[in-house]
């Protein structure tokens, strides 16, 4: 039996018709697969997904360790991403990180021991204009001071649960927009 | 300063022109309707005329792309969108995509028109939620509209317009390497001619493929609107730069932002529009971080695809990403920094670049921890000069760009990091009175 309610298979199929092979749906099923997974690509999800779209399971693994927005490894509910490319570093992006590795306890990379937050580095996120940048979920946040973050972190630490990690979330029904 | 004419964000401030309704309130969707009405070849002259280059940062003439489709319709040709801008220092594609969606719908259903296709595959970075949301919105409201799908206006043409989230990977944005993820493979690189069939003849599932980017066909709206003559009215630059280019402008200026200007404002007069640079110029990238640091001077060269090259010896205007540093910044960890994201983006298919970029992420990282040697300067120009030339896409030759540009002109500033750990901004003269 799959790992898969009708629902995502469903949605799976729908994603599968868009292109002229299967295959070609397995960027977005393995986004699909992360969904389902609560922001994490389970080896048993990723199996499920192979068998779908009738690929070799060490196939899509391989297309899965390839890009790096595929978690393969759990990661806090939220994760906090600084950008540190070079037009964020002439804005501060380097102590904003370090401020927040000093707040949370944690570096660059980690994540809090309660398994809720994660901080990382991350590259250019296209709001450059808006030094430094920072992005958590779906969301970007321009201009971040270390108030700012502060006051996010604070925010976050209050929420019990991610919104974009559900089944719907982060990559919900494209129908519905 | 010279006026800048807006072609492409005319719009781009009135509220809800992200909607379809306000959108066809301001002359939405009127080019595609024209198109309609043409035949693919009288929209590909009309482009010709227009003399529109990519905006995706190699400027390639769009027409000159596109003619060499097969005309035939017997099997089916795909358009596909690279909106997977990861380009340090470039922020446009993202603001379209966020305030325009409509804008760049239409410019993909004009392009499909001209290339007698009827689907688009539209390839969003997968940081790019938000952008991509908005564009699934907008189809969605095209599509009800009646401009997507079955037998468009009565047109009896379909035409489809997909959207595809990426999922990190800079290389993705690679044409080749994007057509390699869009299948459903790692984000790797094709051979290209003379060694393999041209993407327009053998490209995705072996069929004609036309990669442009989001700002390329959004471009078409304007140009079919006024026509490719007129559009080449706009601008005074050479006449291989014609009209209009969005600009994102980041760093030390006091208007950081995107910009549309003409192709040809020259460089001061760019500088002005955002605002001034915030201190004393030290050096600035002008078309994304691949393209290398430029000196100072000259100031009032043409900012347009000759210009820049023939004035700053960097490799030219790229994507339109203008990072400004003034003389606080110290060059070495901008260089380094770029070398590491560069090497961390690398995707390992060919070894100058591979352990290249690998040895020179080390070299920076033991000049950044003060374990330096004054070699370590020509040992980097040596790995470049290694790379250029050799990599099998063109990520390794971008990457070198930035270091070799900053040591041609930074190398006493760089021995001087090496020899002390520190950089010292040259002391601020100031006249009394
Ligand atoms: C490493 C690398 C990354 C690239 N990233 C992008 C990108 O994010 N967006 C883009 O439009 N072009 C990017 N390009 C350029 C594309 O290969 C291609 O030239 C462009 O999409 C063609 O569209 P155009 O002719 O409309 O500019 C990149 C090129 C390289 C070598
Ligand atoms: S230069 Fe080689 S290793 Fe580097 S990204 Fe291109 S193909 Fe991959
Ligand atoms: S460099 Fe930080 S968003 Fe572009």
């Amino acid at each position: 039996m799959s790992v898969f309610s009708e629902e995502t298979i469903a949605r799976l199929d729908e994603l599968i018709s868009r292109y002229p092979t299967k295959k070609a749906a397995l960027l977005p099923a393995l986004w699909v697969a992360q969904d389902v997974g609560g922001g994490v690509l389970n080896p048993d999800a990723m199996e499920a997904v192979a068998s779908h779209l009738e690929l070799p399971p060490a196939e899509v693994q391989g297309v899965a360790t390839f890009y790096t927005m595929y978690n393969k490894v759990p990661r806090g509910k939220f994760a906090i991403e600084i950008c540190h490319n070079v037009p964020c570093m002439a804005f501060g992006a380097e102590e904003l990180i370090a401020h927040c590795e000093h707040s949370l306890g944690i570096s660059a990379g980690e994540t809090t021991p309660d398994g809720h937050i994660t901080l990382a580095r991350v590259e250019c996120l296209g709001a450059c204009c808006n030094a430094p940048a920072v992005q958590i979920g779906s969301k970007y946040y321009e201009n971040v001071s270390a108030e700012h973050i502060d006051a996010l972190i604070v925010q976050i630490k209050s929420l019990p649960d991610n919104p974009d990690h559900t089944p719907q979330g982060l990559i919900s029904e494209t129908a519905s927009f | 300063m010279q006026e800048q004419p807006q072609v492409l964000y005319k719009n781009r401030y009135v509220p809800g022109i992200n909607t379809l309704e306000v959108y066809l309130q301001h002359g939405g969707y009127e080019s595609f309707r024209k198109a309609l009405t043409m035949t693919p070849d009288a929209i590909i002259d009309e482009v010709k005329a227009s003399g529109l280059r990519g905006r995706g940062g190699a400027g390639f003439p769009t027409s000159v792309k596109w003619v060499a489709v097969p005309k035939n319709r017997d099997q089916e040709h795909f358009l596909i969108i690279n909106a997977d801008e990861g380009e340090p220092g470039t922020a446009k594609d993202r603001d379209l995509m966020n305030a325009l969606p409509h804008l760049m719908i239409e410019g993909c259903l004009c392009s499909l028109m001209a290339l007698n296709a009827s689907k688009c595959y539209i390839y969003i970075r997968g940081e790019y939620i938000e952008p991509w949301k908005s564009v699934q919105k907008a189809i969605n409201e095209a599509r009800k509209a009646g401009f997507i799908g079955k037998n468009v206006l009565g047109s009896g043409l379909d035409f489809e317009i997909y959207t595809h989230l990426g999922a990190g990977a800079y290389e993705c944005g690679e044409e080749s390497a994007l057509m390699s993820s869009l299948m459903g493979e790692r984000g790797m690189p094709r051979m290209k001619p003379p060694y393999a069939p041209l993407p327009q003849v053998k490209g995705v599932w072996d069929k004609p493929s036309v990669v442009n980017n989001v700002e390329t066909v959004s471009t078409l709206v304007p140009i079919l609107a006024m026509g490719g003559a007129e559009y080449t009215k706009i601008g005074y630059g050479s006449p291989r730069s014609r009209g209009t280019k969005l600009f994102s402008i980041s760093g030390h200026v006091n208007k950081p932002g995107i910009y549309e200007i003409v192709l040809g404002t020259p460089f001061n007069e760019v500088l002005e529009i955002a605002g001034g640079v915030k201190g004393k110029l030290k050096t600035y990238i002008p078309g994304g971080s691949s393209m290398g640091f430029a000196p100072p001077t000259p100031m009032d060269y043409p900012f347009d695809y000759e210009g820049i090259p023939q004035n700053t010896k960097t490799l030219g205007l790229g994507s339109g990403g203008l990072i400004v540093f003034n003389d606080t910044v110290p060059i070495v960890p901008l260089a380094a920094r770029l070398t590491h994201f560069y090497h961390h983006e690398s995707c390992g298919k060919c070894t100058p670049c591979r352990e290249g970029l690998n040895w020179m992420a080390k070299i920076y990282d033991r000049i950044l921890a003060g374990a330096g040697r004054e070699s370590d300067v020509d040992l980097l120009w040596d790995i470049c000069d290694n790379i250029r030339g050799k990599s099998f896409c063109p990520l390794g030759e971008g990457a070198i760009w930035p270091v070799m540009t900053s040591l041609t002109l930074f190398r006493d500033e760089y021995l001087q990091y090496i020899r002390t750990g520190t950089y010292t901004p040259p002391v601020a003269v100031t006249t009394a009175g």
